[in-house]
């Protein structure tokens, strides 16, 4: 390599690691702020504000959903199997939303340390299988990693 | 001491380097990655929506997959293609990774767009919203403005050298976004779920799901070539009109 391609190449990588430790700076100072919600956890440590708009994740606790009949008002708790955390919303769920399914609610916690929500998101999981399997693991009793249910 | 001065990189790479050369390397290939693109993407296709199996929670939504996925994968894979021959164009000062560079951006801006597209779709009915502020989406979104940045850089300067050399340095300096829409759905809560398809590990979808979905990708890999390979021939031509090659191969055509 000649001198000049060198310095060019030496320009290169310093604009690539510059531009690199520049942003890695700057998303671990936001690093609390890029996540997109509180775990159970966080809430129940204090870390999640009273009073304004924040999101909570958690897994829906099995039988704990308890829906109005007259309306479209529902209850139920999250979980990360730590800590609990009740919510109440009103509203259309969406499809995916049942017992055992991660969810992302966005609202605020109520003096009660009840959480109230104004939107419901179901978050997926990157498993994908056919119906089929799912009943023939539901038969035998084991999850999709081999595991005793 | 003075010592003969011996080339670094393969003799093919030097060949590419010369734009006459590279058209009509170009030119045999074109009809082989054309033929593999369109068989790619009608087997990809059919079996995707019609012979793989539904989801056993989100039925026939998640056959979205099948073109989601594919375009995020080229959406990343391009914009890295075009920094590295930017790069290259930068430190070696050749003419063909400049033109490869340009020719690449329009085709990685539709590919983060079909992405995204593809991804609010999905996530309407699934999460119950078109759009969420999280880390993985909206680093796609970066991606897609820095696609369209260096469009518009490249067509606000007049001399093709500047334009190449400017844009190669925003495109390198937006090639960290690559890894943080890469890890974000490890590094921080995100809506988006983690990577169904890795290289390192098993799928986490069975062999009837993830097997039209290779298919589809390299089906898009095939046609990202396809389209650079067609684009990158015309952009060759117009550069280099003024030589005696081109003027020749014009001539012959007329006739």
């Amino acid at each position: 390599m000649t001198p000049k391609r060198k310095q060019r190449l030496i320009l290169v990588l310093f604009v690539v690691f510059g531009a690199a430790i520049a942003v890695a700076l700057t998303v671990y100072a936001l690093s609390q702020n890029i996540n997109l919600f509180f775990s159970p956890q966080q809430i129940a440590n204090g870390e999640a504000p009273v009073g304004t708009r924040i999101r909570a994740g958690g897994m829906v606790v099995d039988g704990s959903v308890k829906r109005d009949p007259n309306s479209l008002k529902i209850e139920f708790a999250i979980t990360d199997y730590l800590q609990t955390v009740i919510v109440n919303y009103e509203g259309i769920l969406p499809d995916l939303f049942r017992e055992g399914q991660g969810i992302v609610a966005q609202g605020e916690m109520d003096q009660n340390g009840v959480f109230q929500a104004v939107e419901v998101l179901a978050k997926h999981d990157e498993k994908y299988m056919p119906p089929e399997v799912q009943d023939a693991l539901d038969k035998t009793g084991y999850d999709q990693e081999g595991n005793k249910q | 001491m003075k010592t003969a001065k011996q080339p670094v990189l393969p003799k093919w790479f030097y060949q590419l380097a010369s734009p006459k050369w590279c058209y009509q390397i170009t030119g045999t290939l074109l009809p082989f990655f054309a033929t593999l693109a369109i068989a790619l993407l009608v087997t990809g296709f059919v079996w995707a929506l019609l012979f793989a199996p539904q989801d056993y929670q989100q039925g026939n939504s998640f056959r979205i997959i099948y073109i989601h996925v594919p375009s995020a994968i080229l959406a990343q894979s391009i914009y890295i293609t075009m920094a590295l021959s930017g790069a290259i164009g930068i430190i070696w000062k050749i003419k063909v990774a400049d033109m490869v560079a340009y020719t690449c951006a329009p085709i990685g801006a539709s590919m983060a767009f079909l992405a995204l597209i593809t991804g609010a779709i999905w996530g309407k009915p699934t999460w119950g919203s078109w759009w969420v502020w999280d880390a993985r989406l909206t680093s796609m979104l970066i991606l897609l403005f820095l696609y369209f940045g260096i469009m518009a850089l490249y067509s606000a300067m007049e001399k093709p050298e500047t334009a190449a050399r400017s844009t190669a340095i925003l495109s390198l300096v937006g090639l960290v976004n690559i890894p943080i829409i890469k890890y974000s759905v490890d590094w921080w809560n995100t809506l988006h779920q983690p990577a169904t398809f890795t290289l390192t590990e098993k799928p986490a979808m069975p062999i009837e799901m993830w097997l039209p979905l290779l298919v589809m990708v390299v089906g898009f890999y095939c046609f990202f070539a396809t389209a650079m390979i067609v684009r990158l021939r015309n952009e060759i031509l117009t550069r280099e009109k003024r030589t005696a090659w081109v003027k020749k191969l014009v001539t012959e055509i007329d006739r």
